[in-house]
């Protein structure tokens, strides 16, 4: 469903500052399947998201969704193949723009925008009846601007417009990260929902092992732009805290397992 | 200070307020819709005016020659718009750039001369000074003001509620999420420039045959009264306007106002020279209230914080 072969990606080439985020990646993904990523700060999770994304251009390799070669094509062409939500709940939602019409913009997500009306009656029904999965009574506020709402509803929000439409590849770049933890488990748990009931393939990065652990079918490791430990099945199941912990400190030497990792 | 020179000289400021409501309401859309400082309409406020009264002269209808003063104002736009995605020049730099242009293009437009003069005896004009007073209501520059409002705000709450529209808003209000929901942004903010554009030259058409000549200077300081308007409407009608068209209505009673006060300013004797001066002060001191109102607030938070903390 998504291939990416040696993805490279440098960032401030040839300045002091420069630094290799992507070196060598390469990642396949089957239908279906739901891959948590975990790796140290900098490691470079957030940007396979953003190369997949296509936010700038890679520098060298290949990315494929579902057979297509997409390496060329712009952010807003590849949004139809993809569902994004991101690790701050502001970016995902327009603020001054109501609950229903930032759903309507998802609904219409790789379609081309015509002159008929932004949102009609029966899409209204439909968001409706995708808000109460949510259970959070955004189906009662369908007009409320998103800017009223809280960060943990913001996302939960944009959760539901990435799936709107299938998405071909769903991106979750630490999307419970900012939320407090009560409100992270909601949306994890509506994450699982959603993925289950539509059969989605997704790609989750998250700061906490044990998450990385209890959900999806694979787990991938990321260090210093590339996976270095790849399990799935039985075996990422039987995973604990301690093993993952081991696997970061055979990769770097011990460095890998920061403060942020060990709180959790 | 004769109290009735001052209400004599309302209707027309009054119509003067009505007209730069238009350029207001096109400047509404780049600096609420976009979030775009768009300063092409300096220049534009006078490409609509001389496409218009040239038009006029070379024997055109009013209709067309306020159809070629648009598309003319969406050309000025387009220029931007092209400027800012495609060479990816900052927004108030591509405004900046293409207004110093047009002063060129206009004066060329214009047969190189500084202004052009179009007589309201000689020509069928739609608005005009003499258009005040002791004419039937239909022809009252006041009336055919207002009717250009209730169009074209009409027009611009159906087509910001269109999928087009709506991707339009989106792009201004999260051009991240914009993208991730497969809007194009650079198209979206082009569409919105020359829209922009267009209604601003649209404006400065009606505004050249009201005074019954196009100047290559009239379009000077144009941006600062349109924010002017935008911004006095906000203050004084923000708490009953909740949606869209009341919003761009109150854009346009901003400008009346902005013109009534001048009136009134002038009145009392301030010297017209100094009127820019005035304009300037009074938009920088509105634009700063909301970043002011903060300041003061988080002194607030920090001086009996302990508690919140």
């Amino acid at each position: 469903m998504l291939k990416l072969v040696d993805i490279r990606k440098t960032f401030n080439p040839g300045t002091v500052n420069e630094k290799k985020a992507l070196n060598g990646l390469n990642l396949t993904l089957k239908e279906g399947d739901f891959v948590t990523v975990i790796g140290g700060n900098g490691a470079g999770k957030s940007t396979m998201l953003n190369a997949i994304a296509g936010v700038w251009p890679v520098d060298e390799g290949e990315i494929l969704i579902d057979g297509i070669n997409v390496t060329k094509l712009s952010e807003h062409k590849r949004a139809k193949y993809l569902g994004r939500v991101f690790q701050d709940p502001m970016t995902g939602t327009a603020a001054t723009m109501e609950i229903e019409e930032n759903m309507a913009l998802a609904a219409r997500r790789g379609l081309r925008r015509t002159l008929k009306s932004g949102i009609n009656e029966a899409e209204r029904e439909r968001y409706k009846e995708k808000l109460k999965i949510l259970d959070l009574g955004l189906e009662d506020r369908l007009t409320a601007k998103v800017g009223l709402l809280s960060g943990g509803q913001r996302q939960a929000l944009t959760l539901l417009m990435a799936t709107l439409t299938k998405p071909k590849v769903l991106l979750l770049d630490e999307h419970t990260a900012a939320l407090d933890p009560k409100t992270a488990a909601k949306v994890l748990t509506a994450t699982d929902k959603i993925i289950e009931r539509d059969h989605l393939t997704a790609i989750m990065i998250t700061h906490n092992m044990k998450d990385a652990i209890a959900h999806g079918n694979r787990l991938i490791m990321m260090h210093e732009g590339r996976i270095i430990y790849d399990v799935e099945g039985e075996e990422k199941k039987k995973l604990h805290v301690s093993d993952l912990l081991s696997k970061f400190e055979q990769a770097s030497g011990g460095e890998f397992a920061n403060d942020r990792m060990m709180l959790n | 200070m004769n109290i009735t020179s001052l209400i004599n000289s309302l209707p027309g400021a009054c119509a003067q307020g009505l007209i730069w409501g238009i350029m207001a309401i096109g400047v509404y859309i780049t600096y609420k819709i976009l979030d775009l400082a768009d300063l092409t309409v300096d220049g534009t406020m006078c490409t609509g005016g001389a496409v218009c009264v040239m038009l006029l002269m070379a024997g055109f209808p009013v209709p067309l020659a306020l159809a070629g003063a648009f598309g003319a104002g969406m050309l000025a736009g387009l220029a931007t718009g092209i400027f800012h995605t495609v060479m990816g020049i900052p927004a108030i730099l591509a405004g900046i750039l293409s207004q110093l242009g047009l002063y060129s293009i206009n004066l060329r437009i214009m047969g190189s001369k500084a202004n052009q003069a179009i007589s309201v005896d000689k020509y069928n004009l739609l608005v005009s000074l003499r258009y005040i007073k002791n004419v039937a209501f239909y022809k009252n520059t006041i009336f055919v003001a207002v009717v250009f409002i209730v169009v074209i705000v009409a027009l611009l709450y159906w087509f910001f509620g269109t999928e087009l529209g709506c991707a339009i808003r989106a792009t201004g209000s999260n051009p991240n999420m914009s993208r991730a929901q497969g809007i194009n942004t650079n198209v979206s903010k082009i569409i919105g420039l020359m829209l922009s554009n267009g209604i601003v030259a649209l404006s400065s058409g009606l505004y050249a045959q009201y005074q019954g000549f196009a100047d290559v200077n009239m379009g000077r300081g144009a941006i600062v009264i349109g924010l002017a308007a935008v911004i006095i409407g906000d203050v004084l009608l923000g708490k009953f306007t909740k949606n869209f068209a009341s919003k761009l209505a109150a854009v346009a009673a901003g400008a009346i106002v902005y013109y009534l006060v001048l009136q009134v300013v002038l009145w009392l004797g301030l010297n017209t020279n100094d009127l820019k001066l005035l304009s300037a002060l009074v938009v920088a001191v509105f634009l700063a209230l909301p970043y002011m109102k903060k300041q003061y607030f988080q002194k607030n938070v920090s001086k009996g914080g302990g508690s919140r903390a």
